[in-house]
């Protein structure tokens, strides 16, 4: 059908709950000992028990079960005792034929997050279960239906997940946009998962449904499963939205189901067929005893959390308002820099800006320097000892080093994992250009081009980037750009 | 379940979600031996518990657990090997009719 998403859900409001599946950070998976690790060779980390073979049983994975904790903590979940259930189905991704999950005894019960715009959003549950296999499917266009056979590699069966249920509470696609990068945010902030969506380490399904604005009853919702970036969650819900309202004001009704979100047309399309909804049978697993987490162990995960992500923009935000800062900040630039705290802090690099600003390095160059150039290597940044990072830019604040010369070393830094900048800098023959040569070879090139010099003493401002080129080429590279246009206006204002 | 009886209906669904392909005199068939099982278990719910304390599992332990840390894998090849097919180091598996769950 046809769908016009921009003024297509006049008069309705969605209803949004989101089920977000993450990728615990263990070094093995949640039933067995083999390594949890993204990208190996296919079926290279595999063994009885995540194959299934008979007689093998499963074992729980403690640091599983301490990252699912942290969790729960993190989003104010009731933590408790709880056990294990078989949710079977026929699908050739479990060998078992069955997946153990939670289910009516989830670790989380209950619990929140609040969005950075202010809204809370309820948390259902965060249970722990084991991922499936990959599935690759051969022959046709490559997907399921018209697929000849099917490989199946078996390195991600039963790598621990958790499963975050939020409540119905998110009212716009901007919205659940916020809650999956605060949660993910949080996730890597707890240490509990890389929670990448871009390597499937962070999964999102929808719940939606749409209903005349003001009214406070439900309608009846569609799922849509697996989206993998937030740009497709957006795209997706404002398709949904659009569909969704349009079938109502045609006197339709929307039928509860299963949709699969395509990425090339933006459209979602009902994925299951008639048959009976899935019956999964669920039932407690016989191999596995009940988890009972004591309250000795959930108090000492409570006291190792480290600060979470909203104290942690605020705490670098008030370095700004307290030097000070906003010298030419407008709200327009006020709203970039909130973005750019919030993308540091959702990456885990925040360590790294206040190591410089705690080194003497101004908010703002230590804000741009590390949202400009360490974020663009995230892995790498991540790597590096904000200690050693924060002198690089003290350097650079000092005058050390040219802004170009800066990215230089920190490109050496991020290659190497490690190092010292100042003997990098030396390396890379960036030793200190004294004021005394820059004023030197500033005056070298004034005289040898007297015309472009009384153009620029006449009032051609815009010269200034001239002579900065000519005393580069003669020091090559090495003079501070802005120590050349202090040299050049006190030679003007003298002469 | 004493008392309660089991459907045509229900052995139909239960035969459905086993992916059991069953004929109507099966059906008939089965319906009345799963009833005969399910009563024969259901001798149990005759039992006076109200002296005895609900447990969840028969093992009376619980949490156990074990380290994180890597242990053996099988070998590929030999893991493969058992497989009906396999093709580039993956179980080759027949086209797949039903959903992702």
């Amino acid at each position: 059908m046809a769908v016009d998403a921009s003024g297509g859900s006049v008069g309705y409001e969605p209803v949004i709950g989101l089920e977000v599946h993450c990728e615990l950070a263990t070094a093995t998976k949640l039933f067995c000992s083999c390594p949890n690790s993204f990208g190996d060779e296919p079926n290279t980390n595999v063994c009885p028990v995540c194959l299934a073979l008979p007689g093998s049983l499963p074992v729980l994975n403690e640091r599983a079960v301490d990252l699912a904790i942290r969790v729960g903590l993190a989003l104010h979940s009731d933590v408790r005792q709880c056990t294990f259930h078989r949710k079977n189905y026929f699908y050739p991704d479990m060998p078992k034929d069955y997946q153990i999950s939670q289910y009516d005894e989830p670790l989380n019960a209950g619990g929140w997050l609040d969005l950075p715009s202010g809204t809370r959003v309820g948390v259902t549950r965060a249970h722990l279960e084991e991922d499936t296999g990959k599935t690759v499917h051969m022959g046709g266009t490559g997907r399921i239906h018209d697929a000849t056979f099917s490989l199946v590699d078996y390195n991600r069966a039963g790598v621990p997940l958790l499963e975050i249920v939020s409540e119905p509470d998110i009212r716009s696609p901007q919205e659940a946009r916020e809650y999956v990068a605060e949660l993910r945010a949080i996730l890597v902030a707890a240490g509990a998962s890389k929670a990448r969506m871009e390597e499937g380490s962070m999964r999102v399904d929808v719940n939606i449904s749409v209903r005349p604005a003001g009214s406070a009853s439900l309608a009846t919702r569609c799922e849509i499963k697996n989206l993998n970036s937030l740009r497709s969650l957006v795209r997706a819900l404002e398709y949904e939205i659009a569909r969704q309202a349009e079938v109502y004001r045609s006197g339709g009704s929307v039928v509860q189901e299963t949709r699969h979100f395509d990425e090339d047309t933006g459209r979602t399309a009902s994925l299951r067929s008639k048959e009976e909804a899935h019956d999964y049978r669920y039932f407690e697993e016989p191999d596995l005893l009940r988890l009972v987490p004591g309250q000795e162990r959930v108090d000492a995960i409570a006291a190792g959390l480290p600060a979470m992500p909203a104290q942690r923009r605020s705490e670098i935000a008030a370095l700004f308002s307290s030097a000070g800062a906003g010298t030419g900040g407008g709200a327009g630039a006020g709203g970039a820099r909130e973005d750019q705290i919030a993308g540091l802090v959702e990456n885990g690099l925040d360590g790294l800006l206040l190591a410089a600003v705690n080194g003497g390095v101004s908010p703002e160059k230590a804000l741009a320097r590390t949202a400009n150039e360490a974020a663009s290597r995230i892995d790498e940044a991540l790597a590096l000892d904000p200690e050693s990072y924060g002198r690089l830019l003290v350097m650079e604040e000092a005058g050390k080093l040219t802004a170009t010369q800066v990215k230089a070393v920190l490109s050496e830094m991020l290659d190497e994992g490690r190092g010292d900048p100042a003997a990098i800098a030396k390396r890379l023959g960036f030793e200190t250009m004294g004021a005394g040569s820059i004023n030197a070879s500033v005056e070298e090139v004034v005289a040898s081009n007297a015309a472009e010099w009384d153009r620029y003493c006449s009032g051609e401002d815009k010269l200034a980037q001239f002579f900065i080129g000519q005393v580069m080429k003669a020091t090559r590279g090495k003079a501070d750009g802005k120590a050349v246009v202090a040299e050049l206006q006190r030679l003007r204002s003298t002469r | 379940m004493t008392g309660e009886r089991i459907t045509i209906e229900q052995a139909a669904h239960v035969a459905r979600l086993a992916r059991l392909d069953v004929t109507g005199d099966e059906l008939a068939l089965y319906t009345m031996q799963l009833e005969a099982v399910l009563e024969y278990a259901g001798q149990v719910a005759a039992v006076d518990t109200s002296s005895v304390q609900p447990t969840a599992h028969a093992t009376p332990a619980e949490n156990v657990m074990r380290k994180d840390e890597p242990g053996e894998c099988l070998e590929r090849d030999d893991v493969l090997r058992e497989a009906p097919e396999s093709m580039d180091g993956m179980f080759l598996v027949p086209r797949i009719l039903g959903e992702a769950p």
